[in-house]
């Protein structure tokens, strides 16, 4: 049988970012194997947020925080990065 | 009693995660990959980077569809559901008339979508529809198909007289669900109606009333097929919302590029108020 995904037009970019989602979703089943439960908590925000929560938090704002970066500053994405990258260590800490 | 965890369950959901891959995941990765550059067609695509968000985000045209969806949206809002809990309220409890009144609310909510828009495409007309020959009868100057004002009302009018059911079931079932000692105990009490209606029939209402605002809202804010019907986004583009815009320029215009950036970021926004509604949701649960 041969698959062909062609028509999805991958780009080594999106299969990296693809790669990269699933890598954290892999991860936090090994995080769940390893540490069962999820690790609730009452963060920040008041109401109880397992790491899946926080996982789901994290990558939602850092998808707007890129889309704030695009429209209020420009194309280069690095910094944006950076800033989801510290957004996402602050939800983990404090969610 | 200790509790017997057997991961092989999981395999059981396994038919479902296969389901979302090819009905959900492979068509969003598709639509992330489309996002990121452009095409003429024949499957030959060019590399675009984030050329079409940085469009978008720049777009008035986006901004001004994603304006008329919230307003949409907030006046379907601040209509539907206290007319829903109105009418709820003054529905019979007991006897002949609650089947009656059942199937009169759901009769609206069982016809399909583009039904509904052809329905009041044709009502609202002032040449042969009901409503429309009737209101300039009246003196008043009503055309929805050059009108902005008007075009609003009538899909606002339609909107309201489609989905206001939903949420006169929902408060409705949540209205009978108060056990008569509560109504017994107010009275003994000498409360007055807004009384009961405060501090016994909205809270118990409080559950039912949080969905049916998360449905009307998410229904309401990718509302596609009436408007599409009844005004095709027009006059102008008075009531193109961000779903005929996406349609627009994927559809119309051939222009996957744009429409996979706009389509990604529609379903964030849908995703992060979904998560808000949910989260809100599953806390007043958990406080109750």
């Amino acid at each position: 049988m041969n698959l062909d995904f062609s028509w999805m037009a991958w780009t080594w970019p999106t299969a990296a970012f693809f790669s990269v989602i699933a890598l954290l979703l892999l991860g936090m089943g090994i995080w769940e194997y390893a540490s069962p439960g999820g690790n609730p908590r009452i963060g920040v925000l008041r109401f109880e947020t397992t790491r899946g929560d926080r996982l789901f938090v994290s990558l939602l704002g850092s998808a707007f925080i890129h889309l704030a970066w695009l429209g209020l500053v420009g194309p280069s994405l690095w910094w944006a990065l950076a800033l989801s990258v510290v957004y996402a260590i602050g939800v983990f800490r404090y969610v | 009693m200790d509790k017997t965890w057997n991961n092989k369950a999981w395999f059981l959901v396994l038919p479902v995660l296969v389901l979302v891959a090819f009905t959900a995941v492979i068509p969003l990765m598709t639509v992330v990959n489309y996002s990121v550059q452009d095409t003429f067609g024949n499957n030959v695509f060019f590399w675009a980077g984030t050329e079409w968000f940085e469009e978008l985000l720049s777009s008035s045209r986006f901004w001004e569809a994603m304006v008329r969806n919230l307003v949409f949206s907030f006046i379907i809002l601040a209509i539907e559901v206290p007319l829903g809990i109105f009418i709820a309220l003054n529905m019979p409890k007991k006897g002949w008339g609650v089947p009656v009144c059942l199937v009169l609310m759901s009769l609206p909510l069982l016809i399909p979508w583009n039904v509904v828009g052809t329905i009041w495409q044709v009502f609202g007309r002032n040449d042969i529809g009901l409503l429309g020959y009737y209101v300039n009868a009246l003196g008043i100057d009503y055309n929805y198909v050059q009108d902005p004002f008007d075009a609003w009302v009538t899909i606002i009018v339609m909107d309201v007289w489609h989905w206001t059911s939903l949420v006169v079931l929902l408060c409705y079932a949540g209205l009978v669900s108060i056990p008569d000692a509560f109504y017994q105990a107010a009275k003994i009490d000498g409360a007055s109606r807004w009384a009961v209606f405060r501090y016994i029939q909205l809270p118990k209402m409080q559950r039912v009333l949080l969905i049916a605002v998360l449905l009307r809202f998410m229904d309401s804010f990718m509302i596609y097929t009436e408007p599409f019907v009844v005004t095709g986004g027009g006059p102008g583009n008075s009531t193109t919302f961000l779903s005929i815009d996406l349609v627009k320029t994927a559809l119309g215009q051939f222009d996957l590029g744009p429409a996979a950036a706009m389509s990604l970021v529609y379903f964030l926004i849908i995703l992060l108020l979904s998560w808000v509604f949910y989260t809100v949701m599953t806390n007043y649960d958990a406080e109750r």
